[in-house]
C-alpha cells in the first residue's frame, strides 16, 4: 500500500531502507527511522485504540514517550509484549501490532456500550459498585480486568535473554537534546567520564523535530551531530542511545534500561535484549525536556486530534503529514511554529483557534504575515467525527474568558492540532525529592532546590528557547565536573549563536468552555489513558476529597502506564480553579519510578535457571552423582541425600543404608560442617565465654560437643570443637550456621572484647571431610594409615590426631553423630575425591556402605541427638532440650543472663521428648501437633509438636522427637495426633533415647 | 604433599578446554575475553596488629616484601604478594606453596600475637583478561574498576553475582600480561562456588566473545 501521507523529501528517514509490517492484520510499509506511529500515519492510520473506560475511539496523540493512548501489542507469544508505545517503537521489518482494548475488533467494540451508558460510570464507580458483598470480589475482579484488557502477557516463558551490569561515572546528562549535549560536551571535555544517556536512537532531542532552528549560523541538527562526533570520540564518554533513565534513587544512584536488540531484525544470538545499568554517578545533569500539553475541551480525544508539537515532529522529523486540512488550538505562541511547519508541508491550515485575546509572540506574528487564518479570543466548544475528527465549531470567547454563548462556526477538518502550554519533564528530579516550585507566568511547575548532586538544564528547567537551552546546558556540564573534580581545560568557549523564544505570551485556562454545561452533551478529557474527565474531578471534589493525592486515587487520573505525563498540569489546575485555591495549594502528586515501563525481564538478568542461585558442591559431588545419589538443598549445598539401587524406593534406600551403618560400616560426605580456625592466647577464653559449658581444662588432642546461645538465651547453634594447641582450636559448626556463627565471634570478639589476643578463620573449604562409621570403622581406618595409633586407649572417643590417611595429610577426629565408633577424616580439598575414593576401595570387604543425609538423620534420631533448626526454632534453651547438664553454673557465658530469668525453666514449657506411636507401623508427619483430648473438630488444645519423626530399622518400628509442653514431665502419658486425613494416631510419651541408651558402641 | 595427579581443582569436572569450542564457534565476533582456571594457588591468611612494629619486620623479614598497610594495595617480592584484606588481616599468596609459606610464617610469628593459617585449598583462582575484562566484572561486581580507581597491584573483598570474591588486578590495559589489549584480574572464589561462578561468567562473556585458555 502507498504511504500515501509520506511527503515526498525530507526527514530523518532512510527511503532506500522500505519495510513491511503489520497492524491489525493489515499490511503496509514504512522506511528506516520511521517510529511505528509515524508509518501508521504515513499510511493514514490514525484510529489505533480504544480507550480504557469508555472504549471510544482513539488515535495516536503525541510522538514521544508521553503518549496517552497508541498502546499496542507487539509480536505473538511467547515474544509478544502489552502495552508498548506506537510512539516509541522502532519499525523493523515484519513487524507485527496489534490495537488492544477492544473485542472483537478495533471496528466492532462490544465494550463501546459504555460510551453510551457513562453516566453510569462516575469517578469512583468501582468502589461504589463492587464493594459489597466482599466474597464477590474475585468475580468482579475478573469482569473488570476482561474489560478493561490493558494488552495481554505472554503465557509461555520468555525465550529472550536480559543482562545487568553496574556502572560508575562523573556525570550522568540524561537527554540528549541541546541542552544535554551542550552539557555533556562540557563535562567531557574537561576530561570527566560521562554517560549520556538518550531514550531515542538519534541524538538532538527537539531539534529533530525542528525545520528552521539553527545553531551559530547552521542547521540545529549540523551542530548536534558534531556534538555527537565528539562525544564518541573521547574515551571517557559512554553514549548510551535507545537507553531510558528510568529511576533516580538516593546516593545518586540511578537505574537505566537500555533496548539492545529490539530494533534489529535479525537479532543477533550473542546479545541480550534489554540491558539494565545500575549507575552510581558522583553528579548528575537532568536534561530531559518538557511535555506539552493538551487544551481541556469538549470531545477533545477523538482521533485526529494531536499536540500540536508532535504534528510538528511528524512533518519535520518523519516526513508525514499527520492530515490534509489541519485547524490549530492553543493558548500559547509555540503552537503556530507547527502551524507555519504544517502549511510548508502542504498541509492545508484552515483556522488557528487562538484562547488568547491578541495574537502576539514570535511565531505568531510571523504566521499572521504568512497569512494564515487566525481566529483570536475563540474557543473550540465542540467536536465532530466518529473514527476520525472530520469537524470543529470555534465560538467567541465571553468577555468574562470563562463562558462562550453562542454555538460557534463549523469548521471542517481531518486534524486537529492542540496545544496548551509546556510543563518541564520534573519527574527525575522529583524522584530525588528534588523540590518543585510553581511558576505563574509560564504556567508550569519547575524544578526548585535539588535534593541530591542534580542539576537541571533546559527546557527541564524552563529554559524554553534554544539559547538558554545551550547556555543552561554548558554551564550545568561545567558545574558538575567541577564539582566531580575536573576543571575546565583552556578558555571558555562562548555559547554557539541561537535564537532564544520560548512559548510566551499565552492565556492559561485550565477548563476551555463550551456552549453546553459541564457533562452535558459531550466530554471534556483531561485523561486520555485512563478516561478521566474535567467532570469527574469536579464530582470528586463535591463528594468531599481534598487533597490532590486522594483526587488522583478516586478518579484514577494519571494512574495509567503514561502515569498522566499529558494531563496532571491540567488535572491539578481544574482542581484548584474548582475549589478556588492557588495551585500550589493544591500541590502535585508523586512522581515514581519507573519513568516509563520496564521489562521484567530485566530484573532477573541472567540469574535464571541454573544462574539463579548457587549450589554449593563439595569436592566429591561428582563421585555422588556416579554413584547416583539424590540430593537435598541444605543451604546453598547440595548434599547427598540418600543412594537409591535399583528399584529401590526413598524407604528401602533410607533404611538399607541406616542398617548396614549400625551393622558393618558406612561412609557419608561432611564436608559441609563449618570449620572456623580460632588461634591466641585468648582462645580458650572465648570458647569458655561463647560456648554454655567449661573449656579450659579441656587436654590438647581431646574434643567437647558444646551449645552456643544467643543472647536470648535460646540455643544458637552446636558442635564439637578440637584443641590442636595451647592456644589453637578447630570449632565445628552446623552446616547452615558456618557463616552465622563466625559472624557471632566477630561480632563479640570486635565488639566485647577487643583486648582479646585471638583470630578467627574459616577453613570450611579448606577440608574435604570424611565420615566413616560403624563397627568396622576402626579396622578400615587401620589399613589406611600407618601413623595414627587407634587402639581406644591411645585415640579414645572425642579425641583428634594428625597423620597420614591413603598417604594424604589429615586430621582425623574421633567424634560420632550416629552412636556408632566414628571417625572424621580431613585431608585437603583437593585430595577429597580422591581418598574418598580410596576409603571406598578399602571398604569393599566390609560391604561400606555410602549413606546420605537422611540416614544422617535417623541414625542421630535413634540416639537421641538433635538436630539445631530441626529440634530447635530460636525458642528452645538448654534446659527444654534436657541439656542443662551441659550448662556450667559456675561461669559465665553469652546468653547466661537469660537463660537464668525463671521463665526459662518454667515446667510448662515447650520440652524435648521422645514419641511412640501404638502401631509401631505409622510413621507420624513431621509437625505433626499433639493432643490430650481430640474434640470433634478443631480448635483443641494443642500441647507441642513432632520434630523429627523416621522409621527406624534398628528399633524395628517407628520413633520420632517432638517438643511437648512440660514434656519432661509427661513421659509415659498417652497422646494422640489428630492429623489432616482424619486419622487420630494414638501414642505414648517417652525418653529420646531410642537406641543403646549406655553408649556401649561409639567407645568400641 | 602427596602424589599431585589425586588432586582434583574445584573446575577440572567441568573439562574446560573442552567447552571453549562452544563459545568460538558460530560467533563471528574476536574474542574479547580470555577466562581459565589457576588452581592449586598458594594462600595463606594472615592476622595481627599492622601497627606492631615487630610483628611487621617478622613477616617482612620472612617474605621479603613489606606488610601492605594501605586498605586494597598489594605488595610483592619476586612470587610472592601480599594482599591487604583488612586492617589486620592479609593474604600471602604464591603460585603453589601455601603450606611451606604458613610454615615460614608461624616460625617467624612464633611468640607474637598474630594468626596463621592455610587457606590455599579453600578456594580456586579464575584468570580473566582481555579487551573487556572491566565490562565482564562490571556485571558482577558493584565496585568502579576504571583505571583511575582501581589499576594493577590493587586488590578488594567484593561480589561478583551472588560469590563472595576476592579480587586481583595483574596487570593494566598497557602491560604486557594483558595480552589481548585489556586488563588482567585474578578472581578468587571459594571451591563451593567456583563452578556457579564460571557458569555465571561464561554466560555473561557471550556477548564479547570468549577464549578459554589452560591457564
Amino acid at each position: 500500500m502507498a504511504q500515501t501521507f509520506r511527503l515526498p523529501e525530507g526527514g530523518q528517514i532512510d527511503r532506500a531502507q522500505s519495510l513491511g509490517f503489520s497492524f491489525d492484520g493489515g499490511r503496509y510499509r514504512g522506511y528506516g527511522g520511521d517510529s511505528l506511529a509515524s508509518a501508521l500515519l504515513a499510511n493514514g492510520i490514525h484510529f489505533v485504540g480504544r480507550s480504557f473506560k469508555y472504549h471510544r475511539p482513539r488515535g495516536i496523540f503525541a510522538a514521544g514517550f508521553e503518549e496517552p493512548n497508541a498502546l499496542v501489542q507487539l509480536g505473538e507469544d511467547p515474544r509478544t509484549d502489552p502495552n508498548q508505545l506506537a510512539t516509541l517503537v522502532e519499525l523493523v521489518e515484519g513487524l507485527a501490532a496489534r490495537s488492544q482494548n477492544r473485542w472483537p475488533s478495533l471496528d466492532y467494540d462490544i465494550g463501546a456500550l459504555n460510551n453510551l451508558a457513562s453516566r453510569a460510570f462516575p469517578s469512583g464507580f468501582y468502589y461504589k459498585t463492587f464493594m459489597w458483598p466482599a466474597t464477590m470480589w474475585m468475580k468482579y475482579e475478573h469482569f473488570i480486568r476482561h474489560a478493561a484488557g490493558m494488552g495481554q502477557s505472554p503465557r509461555e516463558r520468555d525465550p529472550d535473554r536480559y543482562d545487568k551490569t553496574q556502572a560508575h561515572c562523573d556525570v550522568l546528562v540524561v537527554g540528549a537534546g541541546p541542552a544535554g549535549l551542550a552539557a555533556a560536551l562540557a563535562a567531557a571535555r574537561s576530561g570527566a567520564r560521562v554517560v549520556l544517556a538518550e531514550q531515542d536512537h538519534l541524538l538532538g532531542g527537539a531539534l529533530l523535530g525542528e525545520a528552521e532552528a539553527t545553531i551559530g549560523g547552521a542547521p540545529a541538527l549540523d551542530w548536534a551531530r558534531a556534538a555527537e562526533a565528539e562525544l564518541r570520540s573521547l574515551p571517557e564518554v559512554r553514549v548510551l542511545g535507545r537507553t531510558t533513565v528510568y529511576g533516580y534513587f538516593d546516593h545518586n544512584f540511578l537505574t537505566l534500561i537500555e533496548k539492545v536488540t529490539d530494533h534489529l531484525n535479525r537479532k543477533p544470538e550473542h546479545l541480550p535484549r534489554h540491558r539494565l545499568w545500575k549507575l552510581r554517578a558522583k553528579q548528575v545533569v537532568l536534561a530531559t525536556g518538557s511535555i506539552e500539553r493538551p487544551l481541556v475541551f469538549r470531545d477533545n480525544d477523538r482521533p485526529g486530534i494531536m499536540l500540536a508539537g508532535a504534528c510538528r515532529t511528524y512533518v519535520n522529523r518523519y516526513a508525514v503529514k499527520p492530515g490534509t486540512t489541519a485547524v490549530v488550538f492553543t493558548n500559547n505562541d509555540s503552537a503556530y511554529g507547527a502551524a507555519l511547519d504544517m502549511q510548508a508541508a502542504g498541509i492545508e491550515i484552515a483556522a488557528i483557534v487562538d484562547l488568547r485575546r491578541e495574537v502576539i509572540g514570535p511565531m505568531s506574528e510571523a504566521a499572521e504575515a504568512a497569512g494564515l487564518p487566525i481566529l483570536a479570543d475563540h474557543a473550540i466548544v465542540a467536536t465532530e467525527g466518529g473514527r476520525r475528527i472530520k469537524r470543529v465549531r470555534a465560538a467567541p470567547m465571553d468577555p468574562s474568558g470563562g463562558q462562550v454563548y453562542v454555538s460557534g462556526e463549523p469548521i471542517d477538518c481531518d486534524l486537529l492540532a492542540v496545544s496548551g502550554g509546556w510543563s518541564p519533564t520534573l519527574h527525575l528530579h522529583s524522584q530525588a525529592k528534588g523540590e518543585i516550585a510553581w511558576n505563574e507566568e509560564l504556567g508550569c511547575f519547575v524544578p526548585g532546590e535539588a535534593r541530591q548532586a542534580a542539576h537541571s538544564a533546559g527546557a527541564c528547567n524552563a529554559a524554553f528557547g534554544l539559547a538558554s537551552c545551550l547556555a543552561e546546558g554548558a554551564t550545568a556540564g561545567q558545574k558538575a565536573a567541577a564539582a566531580a573534580g575536573f576543571k575546565a581545560k583552556g578558555r571558555k568557549k562562548a555559547a554557539p549563536k541561537a535564537a532564544d523564544h520560548g512559548f510566551l505570551p499565552a492565556r492559561w485556562l485550565w477548563l476551555v468552555p463550551s456552549d453546553t454545561p459541564l457533562g452535558h452533551g459531550g466530554k471534556h478529557f483531561h485523561e486520555l489513558q485512563n478516561d478521566v474527565t474535567a467532570a469527574d474531578l469536579q464530582l470528586a471534589l463535591r463528594e468531599g476529597y481534598r487533597s490532590i493525592e486522594h483526587v488522583k486515587r478516586y478518579t484514577t487520573t494519571g494512574m495509567g502506564t503514561d502515569q498522566g505525563k499529558t494531563s496532571n498540569v491540567n488535572a491539578i489546575g481544574i482542581v484548584a480553579e474548582a475549589t478556588g485555591r492557588a495551585v500550589p495549594e493544591v500541590g502535585v502528586t508523586t512522581f515514581r519510578p519507573p519513568f516509563t515501563p520496564v521489562t521484567f525481564g530485566v530484573f532477573a538478568g541472567r540469574d535464571v535457571d541454573e544462574l539463579l542461585d548457587p549450589v554449593r558442591r563439595t569436592p566429591m559431588h561428582g563421585w555422588h552423582q556416579q554413584a547416583g545419589a539424590l540430593f537435598e538443598d541444605v543451604g546453598q549445598w547440595r548434599r547427598a541425600w540418600y543412594y537409591p539401587r535399583a528399584g529401590e524406593d526413598m524407604h528401602a534406600a533410607v533404611t538399607r543404608e541406616v542398617r548396614e551403618v549400625r551393622r558393618s560400616l558406612g561412609i557419608m560426605d561432611a564436608s559441609t560442617l563449618g570449620k572456623i580456625d580460632i588461634q591466641g592466647s585468648d582462645a580458650s577464653e572465648l570458647l569458655n565465654r561463647i560456648y554454655t559449658n567449661a573449656w579450659k581444662k579441656l587436654e590438647v588432642g581431646r574434643c567437647r560437643y558444646g551449645l552456643m546461645l544467643g543472647e536470648d538465651g535460646m540455643v544458637m547453634d552446636d558442635g564439637v570443637t578440637a584443641r590442636l594447641g595451647e592456644n589453637h582450636y578447630l570449632m565445628t559448626t552446623t552446616t547452615g550456621n558456618a557463616a552465622p556463627v563466625l559472624a557471632h565471634l566477630e561480632e563479640y570478639i570486635q565488639t566485647e572484647w577487643p583486648e582479646f589476643d585471638v583470630y578467627c578463620t574459616s577453613v570450611t573449604e579448606q577440608f574435604a571431610t570424611i565420615s566413616i562409621a560403624g563397627p568396622n570403622a576402626r579396622r578400615l581406618l587401620a589399613e589406611l594409615t600407618s601413623d595414627i595409633e587407634l587402639s581406644p586407649n591411645d585415640f579414645p572417643h572425642m579425641a583428634v590426631r594428625d597423620g597420614t590417611v591413603a598417604g594424604v595429610p589429615a586430621r582425623v577426629f574421633r567424634v560420632s553423630f550416629t552412636g556408632e565408633a566414628a571417625y572424621e577424616i580431613n585431608v585437603p580439598s583437593s585430595f577429597g575425591l580422591a581418598v574418598w575414593q580410596a576409603t571406598m576401595t578399602a571398604g569393599e570387604k566390609y560391604g561400606i556402605t555410602p549413606y546420605g543425609t537422611e540416614a544422617m538423620h535417623v541414625l542421630r534420631a535413634e540416639k537421641g541427638f538433635i538436630i539445631v533448626g530441626q529440634e530447635t526454632d530460636g525458642s528452645i534453651n538448654p534446659i527444654d532440650l534436657g541439656m542443662d547438664w551441659i550448662v556450667s553454673k559456675k561461669k559465665d557465658f553469652v546468653g547466661k543472663r537469660s537463660l537464668t530469668r525463671s521463665d526459662m525453666a518454667k515446667p510448662d514449657r515447650k520440652q524435648l521428648v521422645g514419641i511412640l506411636t501404638d502401631d509401631p507401623a505409622v510413621v507420624l508427619p513431621e509437625g505433626a501437633h499433639l493432643v490430650e483430648r481430640v474434640e470433634p473438630q478443631p480448635p483443641m488444645a494443642m500441647l507441642g509438636h513432632v520434630s523429627s519423626s523416621y522409621y527406624s530399622p534398628n528399633v524395628g518400628r517407628s520413633i520420632a522427637l517432638a517438643l511437648v509442653k512440660g514434656g519432661l514431665a509427661k513421659k509415659g502419658q498417652k497422646l494422640t495426633a489428630p492429623l489432616l486425613d482424619g486419622r487420630k494416631i494414638g501414642c505414648t510419651v517417652v525418653d529420646p533415647v531410642f537406641f543403646d541408651p549406655e553408649g556401649d558402641r561409639l567407645r568400641g | 604433599m602427596a602424589d599431585s595427579f589425586l588432586r582434583h581443582s574445584p573446575l577440572a569436572h567441568l573439562g574446560l578446554a573442552g567447552r571453549a569450542g562452544a563459545f568460538e564457534a558460530g560467533t563471528a565476533i574476536e574474542a574479547g575475553v580470555t577466562m581459565g582456571e589457576r588452581p592449586y594457588r598458594g594462600l595463606v591468611n594472615l592476622r595481627g596488629p599492622a601497627g606492631d612494629k615487630a610483628f611487621a619486620d617478622a613477616v617482612q623479614k620472612a617474605l621479603g616484601a613489606a606488610l601492605p598497610v594501605e586498605p586494597n594495595t598489594t605488595t610483592g617480592k619476586g612470587d610472592v604478594a601480599v594482599f591487604w584484606l583488612g586492617p589486620d588481616e592479609w593474604w600471602v599468596v604464591t603460585p603453589s606453596d601455601g603450606p611451606a609459606t604458613a610454615d615460614k610464617l608461624r616460625a617467624a610469628l612464633a611468640g607474637q600475637k598474630a594468626a596463621v593459617t592455610d587457606v590455599s585449598e579453600s578456594r580456586t583462582c579464575i584468570h580473566i583478561r582481555g579487551a573487556q575484562a572491566r565490562d565482564l566484572l562490571a556485571k558482577g561486581c558493584p565496585l568502579d574498576l576504571h583505571p583511575r580507581v582501581f589499576a594493577a597491584g590493587q586488590c578488594a573483598q567484593s561480589l561478583c553475582a551472588k560469590a563472595m570474591i576476592t579480587l586481583h588486578q595483574v596487570a593494566n590495559d598497557d602491560a604486557e600480561d594483558g595480552k589481548d589489549g585489556g586488563p588482567a584480574y585474578d578472581v578468587y572464589v571459594l571451591n563451593s562456588f567456583a563452578e556457579y561462578l564460571w557458569l555465571w561468567l561464561e554466560d555473561a562473556a557471550r556477548e564479547y566473545g570468549l577464549r578459554i585458555t589452560s591457564q
